[in-house]
């Protein structure tokens, strides 16, 4: 098993005028999803909703000088990243086919990086 | 004591053909790439070494007994075992599985990794070809091949991209990019850039893959299509050559030269799939069939072409189909070459056939039919300007040169 980030970028504006109904609909998908995952044996290990990425600031971390702390998200796109799952999956072809279940628009996978001692770099 | 010429001989052979069985073997059993790699590069060196004593009676075997030995005796010693034994699929006694190669071309394929890292690891994994040689065959620098490589191999550890072959629901949409890879390698040893004109190592297995992939997806029509593409495209092979090494367009090969056993499987290949759909490499068979089976070129069913070019519009608009598509058109007897001559005009329009020389030679062609000679010398020099080949230029520079 293998753990990936699963980070979902979707439409602001879709959230900005989101209504009650629409809005117990993306809970059920979500819902789906979680099931999804569960009967492929596969786990979610954690995952939230974020805020607007108008609500983000980024701290950059300079070699040789102070942390700038800026406004804003890292990188400014029409999608902004919208929430996350963190999950188990046995390979990337797992993790594919699950998050091709998961409601959102954009889903970008990424492998998390084992870093215990044993992970080390050997030289 | 074997002469060391014969050593060298078999050694080499084996390389050709044992190189990705040996290879795909040591990944099963250990699930790194790189370890395996090296493993199998020094079975070989083993062998040059040994062989002298004596050549095996099954050297592919040989090879990859001693490559998989390599392997876990290496992994033994590392401290990581613990970690890695978990990974390992199998007993270490079962040594020969027919699909570990297929297996390592659906890992070197994965839609996850780019499509130029996917030919280059291909060739580098599947045809075990050197950094280098994989720089040569893509027109790319050493750098750029070696950087391509080290990035996919990185990616399939990281990300965990399974070595296996995809389940049954799966293989439709994950073989087009396997077969698309298939056919660039064997595109890439077609038109060889060094000294050769074609590398028959990579031709050779490319069509071994092609056949792999139809056995195993025997009920999908698109592996059979591109194995009769291949095998017609095969079959006209020493005829694209003249005696004193001059490349030989297929409207002047001596079709006697061709291979009929290659053809005649080819075009049934082609038939039976284009019986059961017209996918995208259904299509170009079914061009390469109406080629093969014409009695000379000029008796070929050109408007029955365009219809099959009319087809690949439909799903696979390029603007290189597009130019093929025209160019036959203006072979149909009677054509409207005005009007195929405008439709050059705006397609020259395309950004991506701004240096497709391939673009003002069919203009200068139709040109000179129409016998208008000075805008067909000045298409002549636009492609001459364009072409990276010798051969071409040099066929071109005729051209141009008879218009006087």
């Amino acid at each position: 098993m293998a753990q990936y980030m699963f980070l979902l970028f979707d439409s602001e504006d879709w959230y900005d005028n989101l209504t009650r109904d629409e809005w117990e609909q993306a809970m059920k998908l979500h819902g789906e999803f979680a099931a999804a995952v569960e009967k492929a044996g596969a786990q979610i290990l954690g995952g939230e909703a974020l805020e607007r990425s108008s609500t983000a600031s980024t701290v950059k971390n300079r070699q040789g000088a102070e942390p700038l702390v800026t406004d804003g998200p890292f990188i400014e796109t029409r999608e902004a990243l919208g929430g996350f799952y963190l999950l188990e999956a046995r390979d990337l072809d797992q993790a594919l086919e699950l998050a091709k279940l998961c409601p959102s628009a954009n889903v970008e996978v990424r492998p998390v990086m084992p870093t215990s001692e044993s992970d080390a770099p050997a030289v | 004591m074997t002469e060391a010429v014969e050593v060298t001989r078999v050694v080499d052979q084996a390389h050709r053909e044992c190189w990705s069985t040996v290879l795909a073997s040591v990944v099963r059993l250990t699930r790194d790439l790189d370890l395996a790699e090296d493993c199998t590069q020094d079975a070989f060196v083993r062998a040059l070494r040994t062989w002298p004593d004596g050549i095996p009676d099954n050297p592919g075997g040989w090879l990859t007994t001693v490559a998989r030995r390599l392997a876990l005796d290496l992994l033994r010693r590392e401290t990581n075992l613990r970690r890695k034994l978990p990974l390992l699929v199998e007993e270490p006694g079962e040594v020969e599985q027919p699909t570990d190669p297929l297996r390592l071309v659906f890992t070197c394929c994965h839609p996850a990794l780019a499509r130029e890292s996917q030919v280059a690891l291909t060739l580098r994994l599947i045809c075990g070809l050197t950094t280098r040689e994989v720089a040569a065959v893509l027109l790319i620098s050493e750098a750029t091949a070696a950087a391509r490589i080290t990035r996919a191999k990185k990616k399939i550890a990281a990300a965990g991209i399974p070595y296996r072959i995809p389940a049954d629901h799966e293989l439709p949409e994950r073989m087009d990019v396997v077969l698309t890879v298939v056919h660039l390698v064997y595109t890439a040893g077609y038109v060889a850039t060094g000294a050769e004109l074609t590398r028959t190592d990579l031709t050779g297995r490319a069509i071994e893959l092609a056949r792999l992939l139809q056995r195993l997806m025997p009920d999908e029509p698109e592996p059979q299509a591109l194995l009769g593409l291949l095998l017609m495209t095969e079959a006209r092979g020493d005829a694209r050559v003249s005696a004193d090494g001059e490349l030989v367009l297929l409207a002047d090969q001596d079709r006697s030269r061709w291979d009929g056993k290659l053809l005649a499987e080819g075009v049934s290949r082609a038939t039976a799939a284009l019986r059961r759909g017209y996918g995208r490499f259904a299509l170009q068979a079914a061009v390469a069939g109406l080629h093969v089976t014409a009695p000379s070129w000029e008796e070929t069913d050109w408007q029955q072409v365009v219809r099959m070019y009319d087809a690949m519009m439909l799903s696979w608009p390029t603007p290189i189909v597009a130019l093929n598509r025209a160019a036959a058109h203006s072979l149909v007897p009677g054509a409207d070459l005005e009007a195929v001559l405008a439709e050059l005009e705006t397609l020259a329009k395309e950004p991506a056939l701004a240096s497709y020389a391939y673009l003002p030679a069919t203009r200068a062609d139709i040109l000179t039919r129409l016998n208008r000679p000075t805008e067909a010398a000045r298409c002549y020099e636009l492609a001459i300007r364009l072409t990276a080949n010798e051969t071409e230029r040099r066929f071109l520079t005729n051209r141009l040169s008879s218009l006087e």
